[in-house]
């Protein structure tokens, strides 16, 4: 487990010379894609406001979407489908990157052409939808699309299993009492979910900090700090893909420079983890072991309410500890 | 006799209190029939497309049957049933760009997909006499590239990982300071962005061999750092579930813990192991990132992982749009034919695990 150590170790060492540099007078730094800038920090800066920017907006438009999948997976889909859907969401997670890269050149760029002229023109005085429109689509909104499509099933899963793992007895309560299904989700599901709701959208968004290659093909970028979503060339360029496109001609200092780039980029994605982690560690040592109790996304009822409750209550008869009496 | 009043004969459904206030059974496939009609029509008005009548359609949807349901039933209702709408349109809304993927990458792909794909090595070969460059297309050595560099970071990280879960679930104790710190850094390892790993892999092996150490390996290196908590994660949750009475009754047969380990444990945990570990496998097969930081990219077919740059097909995939040769169409029908293949790669991958799952899965099947 020397590994995690060993790659900061050797980022921060092969970093560290470009970091130092000086970047106004060096000749290495001063040609080519480093050129413009006085200091590391300045490089790295609107680099790394581009990365945060396009990961907000996919997670805008992935989070709502993603819960509302895993809530329609897990409490609105009838049973045979939503093991069927399961199996789907976990297959897509699996999706190459390039290849959702790939599909965003050809269907997401013309797709949203059309959704970029017309927030143009309409909402052009919200000042991040203004500015010159694009005409090819490589915008930064077409590539937060696509993150948000990549970090779709993350999200899903883990919130679908986190809803799954609501105690049945509190649902069963709530219907009881005459609760709508919405109210059901409203009172049992979700506060029970809500720190798993959390950790599962801080994990998606450390997918889509890293996220390269999307990016990389999607946008045609610009090392500025930049608002604004559908113009072409005056998007916030992302780290990763920065070092993906820049790596093949740095020259050694160059490099480096990279390199320190992407030890920024892991700083930051560890924060965004282990933020995730202590809040799913903190959610579930309150409401008992999380481990021991695998979800079963085939045996959750979702009908019925009568048999569901007997069933319940008979197995429950025998393993009464479980969570419900951790958590009364 | 007086005369009775005449009993009246209920016509239709007998009305009881069940079921009164309420909208009938399949309103919400009426409305929804009647929202696509309407939003139809006036879309017919001002010119028709697909993408605007769907989202149209569900708009009108969820207002009327917001409408309708409060009108005829209660609040609570009407939300019910609008968050009951919400929630099903936010799932069509996404399988939508999820199906279209696969469906995009099956037809571009499937045109460049051919026996001689698969079996020729491509690039662009000059004739010094004719002055002609004839491009041939073929993912030999990208296929061959992905399944060794692959191949290797499994063979790095398998028994790393499995090991690392052995040790976490049979050895440790919970509260010591070792197993937690090694549970901490797994879970942080599992966010190390996979440009990250390449970087890493890039940079030792500069280090130990110099500049332009493109190799397989230092490729595998990299993968293997992504992979490795994942194999962790799985084996280690699939070893929790191995019931504690099957090892009591084999320490309790005088069993040494290690032969406990070998032939109690592993065998009854073997199923969830492997898939967990085919499943690893497919997600760093596709990682594009880390393979052409540390591999690059060649036309050349090289299958010594330890030498000179390596061809896979996510790479290819990529600098098949990204740098096209001089032919671009045929360079982007090459890349759509490896995304393709990949996705196939994935797909086996998974179904493998899945597979494995249902065949290993009735216990004391060794």
């Amino acid at each position: 487990m020397v590994i995690l150590a060993g790659v900061a170790l050797f980022l921060i060492v092969q970093g560290m010379p470009a970091i130092v540099a000086n970047w106004q007078s060096n000749p290495e730094l001063n040609d080519g894609f480093t050129s413009a800038f006085d200091s590391f920090w300045a490089y790295v800066g609107p680099l790394l406001f581009g990365t945060l920017w396009s990961a907000a907006i996919a997670l805008v438009l992935g989070a709502p979407i993603g819960i509302g999948i895993a809530l329609f997976i897990s409490h609105y889909a009838p049973r045979r489908l939503a093991g069927l859907l399961g199996y789907v969401v976990d297959l897509l997670a699996a999706v190459p990157s390039v290849v959702f890269g790939l599909w965003g050149i050809i269907v997401i760029r013309p797709f949203l052409l059309p959704l970029s002229d017309w927030l143009n023109t309409y909402l052009g005085w919200i000042p991040i939808f203004g500015g010159q429109v694009t005409t090819t689509g490589s915008t930064i909104l077409a590539g937060a699309v696509v993150l948000a499509v990549m970090i779709l099933p993350i999200i899903t899963s883990i919130s679908r299993e986190i809803f799954l793992q609501t105690p049945r007895l509190h649902e069963e309560a709530a219907l009881a009492l005459g609760a709508t299904r919405w109210e059901m989700v409203r009172l049992a599901v979700f506060p029970y979910a809500k720190s798993g709701i959390v950790s599962a959208t801080l994990l998606g968004l450390g997918r889509a900090l890293g996220e390269t290659m999307a990016i990389a093909m999607i946008i045609s970028p610009a090392v500025i700090v930049s608002f604004l979503v559908v113009t072409e060339g005056q998007n916030s360029q992302t780290i990763a893909a920065n070092i993906a496109l820049n790596f093949p001609i740095a020259s050694t200092l160059q490099r480096q420079a990279l390199i320190g780039t992407g030890l920024l980029l892991f700083v930051v994605s560890l924060a965004v983890n282990m933020i995730a982690r202590y809040i799913v560690t903190r959610g579930s040592s309150k409401t008992g072991s999380k481990k021991k109790r695998r979800p079963r996304p085939l045996v959750v009822p979702t009908g019925d309410a009568t048999s569901t409750l007997t069933r319940d209550l008979v197995a429950d008869k025998n393993t009464a500890a479980g969570p419900e009496g951790a958590s009364a | 006799m007086t005369a009775l009043s005449p009993r009246t004969v209920e016509k239709g459904p007998v009305p009881n209190s069940l079921t009164t206030g309420q909208l009938p059974r399949f309103a919400e496939l009426y409305i929804f029939g009647a929202s696509a009609v309407v939003s139809g029509v006036l879309l017919m008005l001002i010119g028709f497309d697909v993408i605007g009548w769907l989202v149209l359609s569900a708009v009108v949807y969820l207002v009327l049957l917001g409408i309708l349901s409060s009108l005829v039933e209660n609040r609570r209702k009407a939300i019910d049933r609008l968050v009951r709408g919400l929630v099903t349109v936010a799932f069509l809304l996404a399988i939508i760009p999820l199906v279209s993927t696969l469906f995009t990458v099956v037809s571009k792909g499937i045109g460049a997909l051919s026996y001689q794909f698969i079996t020729q090595t491509g690039g662009s070969s000059f004739n010094p006499d004719t002055l002609e460059v004839t491009n041939t297309p073929g993912a030999l050595q990208a296929i061959v590239g992905t399944l060794i560099i692959t191949g290797i970071a499994a063979l790095i990280s398998v028994p790393i990982g499995l090991f690392t879960s052995i040790y976490l679930v049979e050895y440790g104790r919970p509260g010591q300071w070792l197993s937690r710190t090694v549970t901490f850094l797994v879970d942080v390892m599992t966010g190390i962005p996979s440009i990250v790993a390449g970087l890493f892999a890039f940079s030792l092996f500069t280090i130990i061999l110099g500049p332009k150490a493109f190799s397989g390996f230092s490729a595998s290196v990299a993968l293997s750092v992504l992979m490795i908590p994942t194999v962790v994660r799985a084996c280690e949750e699939m070893l929790r579930l191995v019931p504690h009475d099957l090892r009591e009754a084999s320490y309790a047969l005088g069993v040494s813990k290690f032969a406990t380990i070998v032939r109690i444990v592993l065998p009854t945990a073997i199923a969830g192991i492997v898939t967990g570990i085919m499943l690893a496998i497919a997600r760093v097969i596709g990682e594009t990132a880390p393979i052409f930081m540390a591999a690059s990219f060649t036309d050349n077919f090289n299958s010594n992982p330890f030498e000179g740059p390596m061809q896979t097909l996510p790479v290819m995939a990529y600098t098949g749009f990204a740098f096209p040769g001089t032919d671009i169409a045929a360079s982007n029908n090459s890349a759509w034919g490896a995304a393709l293949l990949l996705v196939i790669l994935v797909v086996i991958l998974n179904l493998i695990a899945r597979v494995v799952a249902k065949v290993f899965a009735p216990k004391g099947s060794r």
